[in-house]
């Protein structure tokens, strides 16, 4: 069995609860463990970095530095915790005295980082960690017909870490095409959803999801697929908001993709926290899944 | 000590592990703006704030809005051909604004950043509920009950948290952070 350290984020505890569910239930049928890293902080998502950059690694520092104790890769679904903890990783690995700096501090929490921890995305572990032969394997309701939109956002994709492809990654799509689904071709998939700007900056941030909505619907997708919690909520929750803004009429479904993986894999859908969403997801989809039964 | 560094020497030196001054060899092609989905919103698109630091243009930087506009999608970063890290430079500057206490009147984003962080400082983790003061109240009433109204229902959905979550051991989390930055200013 596949063991990983989980490091799910503050979203998930709450807001994004669907995609804990979904994601420990998925992983579970595909024989992964994810063993939620002790008292893990939160990881700053953006804010950190505009307040105080040491402060900042600092504090992504502490969550290295237990996941280091288990000797595990660690996994955060989110992309901003993801984000925060590669790009950490990687400058303390380089840095030695911005090491010896988080270091002094973290012995305040009897902790030291030596360096040795991988960071991964969720998708990342069904991507590469996991063969779509695996994957397909396990699915026994696939998503015949549904067409998907691949929303990929920012953090997951960029900054660019090494030679990956940053502009038209399939990865994605990938994931989508195993479960037997069909993944729309989505010209905004690596398009901004506007993340805090909903908080700070809403008009740009409500034009910035319009045009990802109006994106899927012109791509004739029958839901969004996202793997990050702040694209969902700003997706799915502030559609009405859009509606009012624009005069537009969107009632668009926005799942996380561990709920699409689940309901091919046959996973009942209330374990996956479907029917916490703001927009009821089509008929077909629960259709669909249940085809084959 | 001498009074002649220059701003673009300034915002270079708060660029992380920044070599020289990135700033100089913008070319101005523009690739940044193009690719912004912001950009339309800012006082300054982002080749023009970087232009303006290169002239020495300081105030008109800090009053504009257009690094609290950055929603650090790191779209213009990985395009721009002269390899400069444009969102670290939009986070370079939101801290240099914080600091020294001048940006933009009526902008949301220094005071959420500043009760994100004191939030995180007291209990370790992430509570929405007590971030919505720090911003509710520059919204206009529209934007307020829509806020009132995604809440209601996401406590409905069983989405929103009602008890603060805390780590543990909080006590050395603390003594942690005090290494780092005086806890005085944020407590």
């Amino acid at each position: 069995m596949k063991e990983y350290a989980y490091f799910p984020g503050c979203s998930l505890e709450k807001m994004a609860v669907s995609y804990h569910l979904s994601a420990l239930e998925t992983t579970k049928k595909l024989g992964i463990k994810l063993k939620e890293l002790e008292d893990w902080n939160c990881c700053g998502a953006t804010t950190y970095f505009y307040i105080d950059e040491l402060l900042a690694y600092t504090l992504c520092a502490r969550n290295l530095a237990i996941a280091e104790k288990t000797g595990l890769d660690v996994v955060a679904p989110c992309s901003a915790c993801y984000k925060n903890m590669y790009f950490t990783a990687a400058h303390l690995k380089k840095d030695a005295d911005l090491a010896e700096h988080v270091n002094f501090a973290l012995e305040e929490d009897n902790l030291q980082y030596n360096g040795n921890v991988n960071i991964k995305h969720l998708i990342e572990v069904f991507a590469q960690d996991v063969s779509a032969e695996e994957i397909k394997s396990k699915v026994t309701r696939p998503l015949e017909g549904i067409r998907v939109a691949p929303y990929y956002g920012c953090q997951i994709v960029r900054p660019q870490k090494e030679k990956e492809d940053v502009e038209q990654p399939q990865f994605f799509e990938g994931i989508l095409s195993a479960i037997g689904a069909t993944p729309v071709n989505y010209p905004l998939k690596m398009r901004c959803c506007g993340g805090s700007l909903i908080i700070s900056s809403r008009t740009a941030a409500l034009a910035m999801v319009r045009n990802l909505l109006q994106s899927a619907v012109d791509s004739q997708a029958t839901v969004i697929a996202t793997a990050c919690p702040m694209c969902q909520v700003n997706l799915e929750c502030y559609q009405q908001q859009v509606n009012q803004e624009f005069g537009t009429n969107f009632s668009f479904p926005v799942l996380y993709f561990t709920q699409l993986i689940g309901l091919a894999f046959g996973i009942p859908p209330k374990k996956l926290g479907i029917g916490k969403e703001f927009v009821s997801i089509a008929p077909s989809l629960l259709r669909a899944g249940q085809s084959k039964d | 000590m001498t009074d002649t560094i220059s701003f673009s020497q300034e915002v270079s030196n708060l660029l992380y592990a920044a070599e020289g001054e990135p700033l100089r060899t913008c070319i101005q092609c523009g690739t940044c703006s193009g690719t912004c989905p912001v950009a339309g919103y800012m006082d300054y698109t982002p080749r023009q704030i970087i232009a303006l630091i290169n002239a020495g243009n300081k105030e008109q930087v800090l009053e504009s809005n257009t690094f609290w506009y950055c929603a650090s999608c790191y779209h213009c970063t990985v395009r721009c051909p002269q390899k400069i890290n444009i969102t670290e430079l939009m986070y370079a500057l939101k801290r240099y604004s914080i600091w020294k206490g001048q940006h933009k009147e009526g902008l949301i984003g220094p005071t959420f950043s500043e009760a994100f962080v004191k939030m995180i400082v007291r209990g370790g983790r992430s509570f929405e509920p007590v971030l919505a003061p720090s911003y509710i109240f520059s919204l206009n009433l529209r934007e307020m009950l829509q806020e009132v109204t995604n809440a209601t229902e996401l406590l409905l959905k069983g989405r929103l948290p009602v008890l603060p979550a805390r780590i543990k051991r909080i006590d050395s989390f603390k003594r942690m952070i005090g290494r780092i930055i005086p806890m005085g200013g944020l407590e």
